[in-house]
């Protein structure tokens, strides 16, 4: 059975080019414009799209993503909330990927089996979860499989080679490596050592592997996408969002805003291997 | 610290840092490698004679161990009922119990070679601790602190700047202990090759509350030994403030397989339990969730986003608790009860009136309890508070709530 994430990176790979994996906050600024801005990042050129579902206490979140869930928080967001975006982007769009990123409390609180049957119904593809690491895999991670969704756990720099199989084990539909230890927003420090980690984890993967933290230009997109399956970048976007607010309000720029540095960063994967 | 018996209360957490369901290890892949790691080296570290010693050195010749059981003539007096007793954690170097667990992890990051520490604080008293033996130690040391406590516990900022550690005031949410715990996890995973994580209360992620709890059990341990000494049995009642509950656990640890051993937590009522968001007390008003590295009792709202909460006490203001706490709460071996700011704030200029002992706001939650429990006991009863650190710190901001400040 071959799923929406695994259709999308075959279709890239055929094309010879990373995928781009654009993050935005479920609900920034606004529901409203929150929807306007999901359901315009396909035709800006993502090929996949995580989606933030906001959490009072991120903690692996830099300034700007803090602020995006706030801002979300603050227009009404919530569990529900977020599926119902999804919901309505399928209808338009039944071939795009969606990940649901966030972190368990809102999840555990609203129930696994409850949230995973909603989450399958209103068309989503995986979860990641920042804060359940593979020694808690039994909380949500099989439950997910189980359920027909994709688990994408993320890897980083401390995870060495005798981790890497354990983290690996249950992972699907693709692998998302952290460039840094750090939260998001950060800044790269070696992007050497990031092609070193790709290759490294495809060493022990046939999945394909997504590198993201520190990645802000179309120039960085094509240069860490010459190793990489994908490339995912959201705290720009964010960023993005938030200055383009009036009076803490959407702006008439705050959907082409993203759409254009959305375009510029599909640009930059698409000359990655050129 | 674990008991041979396989019904006793005292076997926690299991090989996954369970209590129960509570505890466990949620936290980024970052930093999973250096908390396997950091459990590893405990467990070495807890068997090494030589540790053992050295901290048990520290214990006698830095902090002052063991700390006084005293006996509070005039409360027994006030009350009206059982004898209280009071266990004198504040006497400690530092002001508190803080520091039992600061020295035991000061000495686990040297193993380590770990070359910066970072820590939360509320109050300060744990801030302090660790700038403490930073200080001692020769360890460069980072504070996280909310913003509107560094406002609140002015003397203890001072304190630590003074003792040469850094003070980041964190401005995010409410500005308290929760938001002081974000920015701490953060700084963590940025850093994580070079820096030790001195979390001060008996929560985080597995090994830090069995860690953590383990330096606290000190306070019971000396507490039963002391009294047997003075009473020849055990006390009819054990009590102590529950923010996330690091001397509180220390206290009851020793005593949770002893069931004629009645023990009770005051959680922080803040405004009242039924005031929405205007109290602190996870277990009484909230329910279980994941926060900060572990599955325990969290306020929340009703789509799992975490609140608040409030305390007149910056030690307390926290919307969870530790693991263990959630386990005893569910198993009812503990019994937690909230105390109100104002009910805290009565119990603090009792004890400075009739004892001469000003007590930590924290502390006088546990004190309040002790009020309304000693009067319905026998006087051939005890009860016996852990009196956990001193209120030098408080005395501007009870000063203020009681109109002697300008």
């Amino acid at each position: 059975m071959t799923t929406r994430i695994d259709r999308r990176f075959a279709a890239c790979k055929a094309e010879n080019r990373p995928a781009l994996v654009t993050y935005v906050m479920g609900g920034d600024p606004d529901l409203a414009t929150g929807q306007a801005i999901l359901n315009a990042l396909p035709q800006a050129g993502a090929d996949i799209v995580e989606l933030g579902m906001p959490f009072s206490d991120p903690m692996a979140d830099g300034v700007a993503i803090q602020l995006a869930g706030q801002r979300a928080l603050a227009g009404g967001q919530t569990v529900l909330g977020v599926l119902g975006m999804v919901e309505e982007f399928r209808r338009k769009d039944d071939d795009t990927p969606i990940v649901l990123m966030g972190y368990y409390n809102p999840i555990y609180n609203f129930g696994v089996d409850r949230f995973l049957a909603a989450a399958k119904q209103a068309g989503v593809d995986g979860l990641i979860v920042v804060d359940l690491p593979a020694e808690e895999d039994g909380e949500l991670c099989i439950p997910t499989l189980t359920a027909g969704l994709n688990f994408i756990r993320l890897t980083t720099p401390t995870t060495d080679d005798k981790r890497l199989p354990v983290v690996l084990e249950n992972t699907s539909g693709f692998v998302y490596h952290v460039s840094m230890n750090g939260v998001t927003g950060s800044q790269i420090k070696s992007r050497g050592a990031v092609g070193d980690a790709v290759d490294r984890i495809k060493a022990h993967t046939d999945l394909p592997v997504a590198v993201g933290f520190g990645i802000k230009t179309a120039d960085d997109a094509a240069e860490i996408g010459r190793h990489a399956d994908g490339i995912v970048v959201g705290t720009v976007l964010v960023d993005a969002v938030g200055k383009s607010l009036v009076e803490g309000k959407a702006s008439d720029k705050t959907v082409t805003v993203v759409r254009d540095i959305v375009a510029d960063l599909a640009a930059g994967v698409r000359r990655a291997r050129a | 610290m674990t008991s041979q018996n396989t019904n006793s209360l005292r076997n926690g957490p299991d090989e996954h840092g369970r209590f129960g369901i509570y505890g466990g290890r949620f936290v980024a892949e970052t930093l999973m490698p250096l908390i396997l790691d950091l459990e590893q080296q405990y467990r070495a570290a807890k068997t090494d004679p030589a540790y053992q010693a050295e901290l048990k050195h520290l214990a006698t010749h830095y902090t002052g161990r063991p700390s006084p059981l005293y006996f509070a003539e005039r409360l027994t007096e006030h009350l009206g009922g059982a004898k209280v007793w009071l266990k004198r954690e504040e006497l400690n170097h530092t002001g508190s119990h803080k520091i039992n667990n600061c020295l035991g992890q000061i000495l686990l990051a040297k193993r380590m070679g770990k070359s910066r520490v970072i820590a939360e604080t509320g109050a300060g008293q744990h801030g302090v601790a660790t700038a403490t033996v930073c200080a001692k130690f020769d360890l460069p040391c980072t504070i996280f602190m909310g913003a509107t406590d560094v406002e609140r516990q002015m003397p203890n900022v001072l304190r630590m700047k003074m003792l040469g550690a850094e003070v980041r005031p964190v401005t995010a949410g409410a500005g308290t202990l929760k938001d002081a715990m974000n920015e701490a996890l953060r700084d963590w995973v940025t850093n994580v090759e070079s820096t030790y994580y001195l979390i001060g209360t008996a929560a985080g992620p597995h090994p830090y509350p069995e860690m953590v709890r383990d330096f606290q059990s000190v306070i019971g341990t000396e507490l039963k030994e002391q009294f047997r000494e003075a009473e020849g049995r055990l006390p009819d009642a054990v009590v102590a403030c529950v923010g996330g509950g690091s001397n509180a656990i220390g206290t009851f640890h020793a005593f949770l397989d002893d069931p004629e051993v009645a023990i009770y937590g005051a959680e922080a009522g803040g405004h009242g339990i039924d005031v929405e968001n205007g109290h602190a007390a996870s277990m009484t008003g909230g329910r279980p969730g994941v926060l900060h590295g572990n599955r325990t009792y969290l306020l929340q709202d009703d789509d799992g986003q975490i609140l608040e909460g409030h305390s007149i006490s910056a030690g307390l203001d926290y919307p969870g608790v530790g693991p263990e706490h959630s386990y005893l709460h569910d198993t009812k071996r503990v019994t937690y009860a909230p105390i109100t700011d104002n009910e805290a704030l009565e119990a603090f200029q009792l004890c400075t009136r009739l004892e001469g002992i000003i007590p930590a706001l924290e502390s006088a939650h546990g004190l309040a309890q002790v009020m309304k429990l000693a009067p319905r006991m026998g006087k051939d009863q005890s009860i016996v508070l852990c009196l956990s650190g001193r209120g030098d710190k408080d005395v501007e901001s009870v000063g203020k709530y009681l109109g002697l400040l300008k």
